[in-house]
């Protein structure tokens, strides 16, 4: 077997907590369908036939009633950690190292993508690396966001990627928030790889595939507990150091495809392979060189690398905050062909549908209603004379006769008044919107929400 | 003849029965004649029955079981000759065949000739309208191939040279396709790969792939139907990462070994055979992913015969061990010793004296490892290397011999004729050496091979046995590779003049990788067997079949 498949799916969605109080991040619908599963449908086009996913009780008990997850052909390994604990991603993969006998691809659940993955997979592939990820050029979200108080001037901590003039190795990767003094390079990077070039307006798309030596080292180094904070600029800067060099490594003459170091160099990654001098014979032969200009054989003679895949044109998307959720909504249907709008629908003649609407199941959609460029969830009853744009609005929602609803956001379960007027809103779940009411540019949770901080 | 011992044979033998009947006793010369006419009538029937067995085996469509034994012959020449190309794969002349047209009678040749040239002018008529490309060598020599009465050869062509003709692009398809392991559900087959972009039409009948358009696209990703060993190996392939023929062949094995170890042999079947068929899509995957070179063919042919010679009663661990260590020794005689005792021919021979001025083109690892040895031994020479783009390989031999010490100067291919006065031997390396004493190698060879002929310069070639190959070609057009064309195109100063060259109509980028160079400009080729003129391959070739 040559990859396995881990979808992170114990994620909390802390930057979204409107959203997520109630729904657990992994089964917020987009487009009508549970987050999680755009990443296993994505998987699932690929061809993996098995997949395990990490999550919380309370996603495993939403997964078995889901139907759009049971309609997923792959066999699902859940493997459910807890919930309140500080597991870190990198935690998560200690705790499966059982299940992993081969190179791993591991996902997040928030991730939306069209890209075509042996891209990531082929560097993976053909270098040998030890490390391969997806990276894709950050859009700018031009939805408005509910509840948003001005423009929006967080300074996002950004990301610094250095990658060599190829475009494929990835050399450097810092987050601004480690960067107190400035940026600082060192010089046997600079000696090795002349040409760096760096990029910020890089978006991660969490998706990586990894050597099984490293998912091993992890669980030697237990002091790594997130993949994207941690090992990855681990790894990254492990390629240059001076330790993990050739010398060290002997042939391996037994069935081990890895070699343990004892003593303080106990957290050396260590890759060898079975017939290491016949895939160095072939090295030597062959006359293939990644860089041209110095005195030293391909890779530096490096036995660690990392790759990146920058995507520039399609779809990437994490949807973490709710600005990125807003703007998934309105991306993600295009990326499948299936019908706007579903077909135990019972939708009025007399109602006017933009045809970049999503109806979900069982809806009841009154007459004089009009629908645009807005997503309605499964058993939700809009009444007469509703307007509603540019909206989202989840499952079993009510909405009376009479409400115009633009911009907005409606969480599960929750019944708007008649009359009502909401624009960009945010309302919770379950939440009850008294009648002819006017809210702009509001949250509106309920209290027990308030409580949390 | 046939015929008239047909015509003459019911006419004797109705003599004969009315001499029997009259109760004549047959003369001894009756008798003889009796005995030779079914003699001859025996050896009719034979050489019909061994040439309709034949054509099945060769006739790519089906012959009419009813035509008679003269029409069978002329057909197959017929169909065969407008393809065949003068002096390509190996031609084979069935006895019987030749013979048959002998036995033929003089009263009905004439008429059979008149009969096959009608069917040849058809023939061609229809093939033209077909086509309607004008522009081949091939449909010029389609009329001359034809053969002559006398000796109807039957030529038939290696399908990868035949990608112009749709029928043979859907046999691979389906070749394809009957090669998935029947174990998988989907219909999980080796994808056939596309060709891309405009392909000058000399080298039409050759397969030219894009490098963005990697097989693996087709393939699910966690390839179950390929051993992800192989899957490796073909992007390598594709991505030009492994390159020239020793590190092909090399990791070739490597990847056979992780195969063969992960190999386990499913109930009811033999390894020996199962293990064969396996490796078969393998081998088409890899094929797809680059074209074999010669040195692999042998290998796989190697390691084909090693397997199918396993006992049946050999348990299965066994059997593994042995073929892995088959391979390390195969690799160990053929090229890592080979490679030693070559470098250890041409030093103590000296063939590389102290004072010499070497020239090599492009990077051989053969030749890098006799340099890099003599520059050990002390020898007191310096090498000038000759590049060519697109592949600029001599920039990586320029890097191995400088990183050892030896002083080197670095050309292009262009100013060969100026730097040659000052060179006093040339050393070049093979791809494959064919039966005729013709050396494979690079793109680029057979111009410094014919330049240092003229300025009287020895030149050597230094080959490793295994990749000898008994095909035989004498140009570079039949039998070749097509590389992928953007890597011709250059961003020089932000600008890109050969941008949007698929939209040029007339326009087509041509990107070579060997050439052939006949064995006059070939002065010495050193192989591990000892040093021998370029003619003197087939020998070596015989010797390893007896061997074998």
């Amino acid at each position: 077997m040559e990859l396995q498949a881990v979808l992170m799916a114990a994620g909390g969605g802390s930057r979204m907590t409107d959203l997520t109080y109630n729904t657990p991040k992994a089964m917020l619908p987009v487009g009508n369908k549970p987050l999680m599963w755009y990443p296993l449908n994505l998987l699932e086009k690929v061809g993996f036939e098995e997949v395990i996913v990490i999550t919380t009780k309370e996603v495993q008990k939403a997964m078995s009633t889901d139907l759009k997850i049971k309609d997923v052909k792959m066999k699902l390994d859940v493997v459910s950690i807890q919930e309140d604990g500080d597991m870190g991603t990198a935690d998560a993969l200690r705790h499966i190292q059982p299940k992993i006998k081969t190179d791993i691809l591991v996902l997040s659940c928030d991730l939306i993508t069209d890209v075509a993955l042996h891209e990531v997979v082929d560097l993976f592939r053909a270098h040998n690396a030890t490390m391969a990820m997806l990276m894709s050029k950050a859009h700018e979200f031009t939805e408005t966001v509910p509840g948003q108080k001005g423009k929006k001037k967080t300074a996002e901590q950004r990301d610094f990627v250095g990658v060599d003039k190829s475009g494929k190795r990835l050399l450097f990767m810092a987050n601004e928030a480690d960067l107190e003094d400035g940026l600082s390079i060192r010089k046997s990077i600079m000696r090795k790889h002349p040409r760096m070039l760096i990029k910020t307006g890089l978006v991660d798309a969490h998706l990586y595939c990894l050597k099984k030596a490293v998912v091993d080292f992890l669980t030697e180094n237990k002091s790594i507990s997130s993949i994207r904070g941690e090992l990855v600029p681990y790894l990254v800067r492990k390629q240059f150091s001076k330790t993990v060099n050739s010398q060290k490594l002997k042939d391996d003459t037994d069935d081990q495809t890895q070699e343990k170091n004892d003593g303080p160099a106990n957290h050396e990654l260590l890759i060898s392979s079975r017939d290491e001098p016949l895939l160095q014979l072939a090295q030597e032969r062959s006359c293939w060189n990644d860089h041209r200009g110095d005195m030293s054989e391909a890779y530096h003679g490096g036995k660690l690398r990392c790759y990146v895949h920058i995507m520039d044109q399609g779809l990437c998307c994490r949807v973490n905050t709710l600005a990125a959720y807003i703007e998934v909504n309105r991306l993600a249907p295009k990326l499948f062909e299936e019908p706007s709008v579903h077909p135990s629908a019972d939708i009025s003649e007399r109602c006017q549908m933009g045809s970049d609407s999503i109806i979900g199941a069982v809806c009841h959609i009154a007459d004089k209603t009009s629908i645009k460029r807005s997503t309605i969830g499964n058993f939700t009853t809009v009444k007469e004379k509703v307007k509603v744009t540019n909206s989202i609005i989840m499952h079993g929602v009510t909405i009376e006769e009479g409400c115009n609803i633009q911009g907005s956001v409606i969480c599960s379960n929750a019944v708007i008044g008649r009359g009502a007027d909401l624009k960009y809103c945010l309302v919770g779940n379950g939440q009850h919107i008294e009648p002819e009411a006017e809210r702009t540019n509001e949250i509106i949770v309920g209290t027990d929400q308030l409580m949390e901080i | 003849m046939a015929d008239s011992g047909v015509i003459d044979g019911p006419g004797r033998k109705d003599e004969i029965e009315r001499a029997k009947s009259e109760g004549k006793d047959l003369t001894k010369e009756e008798k003889q004649r009796l005995r030779k006419e079914k003699k001859q009538q025996k050896k009719i029937k034979e050489k019909k029955d061994d040439k309709a067995s034949q054509e099945n085996e060769k006739e790519k469509k089906p012959v009419t079981s009813a035509a008679p034994a003269s029409q069978p012959p002329t057909q197959p020449t017929v169909q065969k000759a407008p393809s065949a190309v003068p002096a390509t794969a190996p031609v084979s002349v069935p006895a019987s065949e030749a013979s048959v047209p002998a036995d033929k009678p003089t009263k009905t040749k004439a008429e059979l000739k008149a009969e096959r040239r009608a069917r040849q002018e058809a023939e061609r008529a229809s093939k033209q309208t077909k086509k309607g490309e004008t522009g081949q060598q091939a449909a010029t020599s389609k009329p001359k191939a034809p053969p002559s009465d006398l000796q109807p050869v039957v030529k038939r062509l290696p399908e990868h040279i035949q990608v112009d003709n749709p029928d043979v692009l859907k046999k691979l398809a389906k070749k394809l396709e009957r090669q998935q392991t029947p174990e998988h559900y989907a219909a999980k087959k080796i994808p056939l790969r596309s060709d891309y972009g405009y392909k000058v039409s000399l080298f039409s009948h050759l397969h030219q792939y894009s490098r963005k358009a990697p097989l693996t696209q087709q393939l699910s990703i966690p390839s179950t139907v390929i051993h992800p060993a192989i899957v490796r190996l073909g992007l390598q392939y594709s991505h030009g990462i492994v390159a020239g023929s020793n590190a092909r062949s090399v990791a070739l094995l490597h990847a056979f070994k992780q195969v063969i170890r992960d190999y386990t042999t499913p109930q009811n079947e033999e390894l020996s055979r199962d293990l064969v068929n396996k490796l078969k899509p393998y081998i088409s995957f890899l094929n797809q992913c680059r074209p074999l070179s010669a040195s692999m063919g042998n290998a796989i042919k190697y390691i084909k015969k090693e397997i199918s010679n396993i006992p049946s009663n050999c348990k299965e661990d066994e059997a593994k061990n042995k073929l892995l260590n088959c391979i390390e020794s195969y690799i160990n005689e053929k090229i890592i010793l080979a490679g030693v005792a070559i470098a250890k021919c041409a030093i103590e021979k000296q063939k590389i004296s102290d004072g010499d001025v070497i020239l090599v083109y492009g990077c051989s690892s053969l030749v890098n490892h006799i340099l890099c040895k003599a520059f050990e031994k002390s020898r007191k020479f310096r090498v000038i290397v000759v590049d060519s783009r697109p592949r600029l390989e001599g920039k990586e031999a320029l890097r191995r011999l400088v990183q050892k010490g030896i002083s080197c100067t670095y050309v292009l291919i262009s100013a060969v004729s100026y730097i040659l006065p000052e060179v006093s031997k040339v050393f070049l390396g093979a791809h494959a050496l064919l039966a005729n004493g013709y050396v494979m190698s690079r793109v680029g060879t057979s111009q410094i091979a014919l330049v240092a002929k003229a300025f009287n310069v020895p030149v050597l070639v230094c080959c490793e046995t295994y990749k000898f190959c008994d095909r035989v070609q004498t140009d570079s057009f039949v039998s070749n590779e097509l590389d992928d064309p953007d890597d011709l195109i250059v961003t020089r100063k932000g600008t890109t003049p050969l941008e949007g060259w698929e939209n040029e109509s007339s326009l087509g980028l041509l990107n070579l990788v060997y050439d052939v160079t006949p064995p006059d400009f070939v002065d010495l080729v050193i192989t591990e067997l000892g040093m021998i003129p370029c003619t003197s391959v087939p020998v070596v070739l015989r010797v390893k079949n007896v061997d074998q």
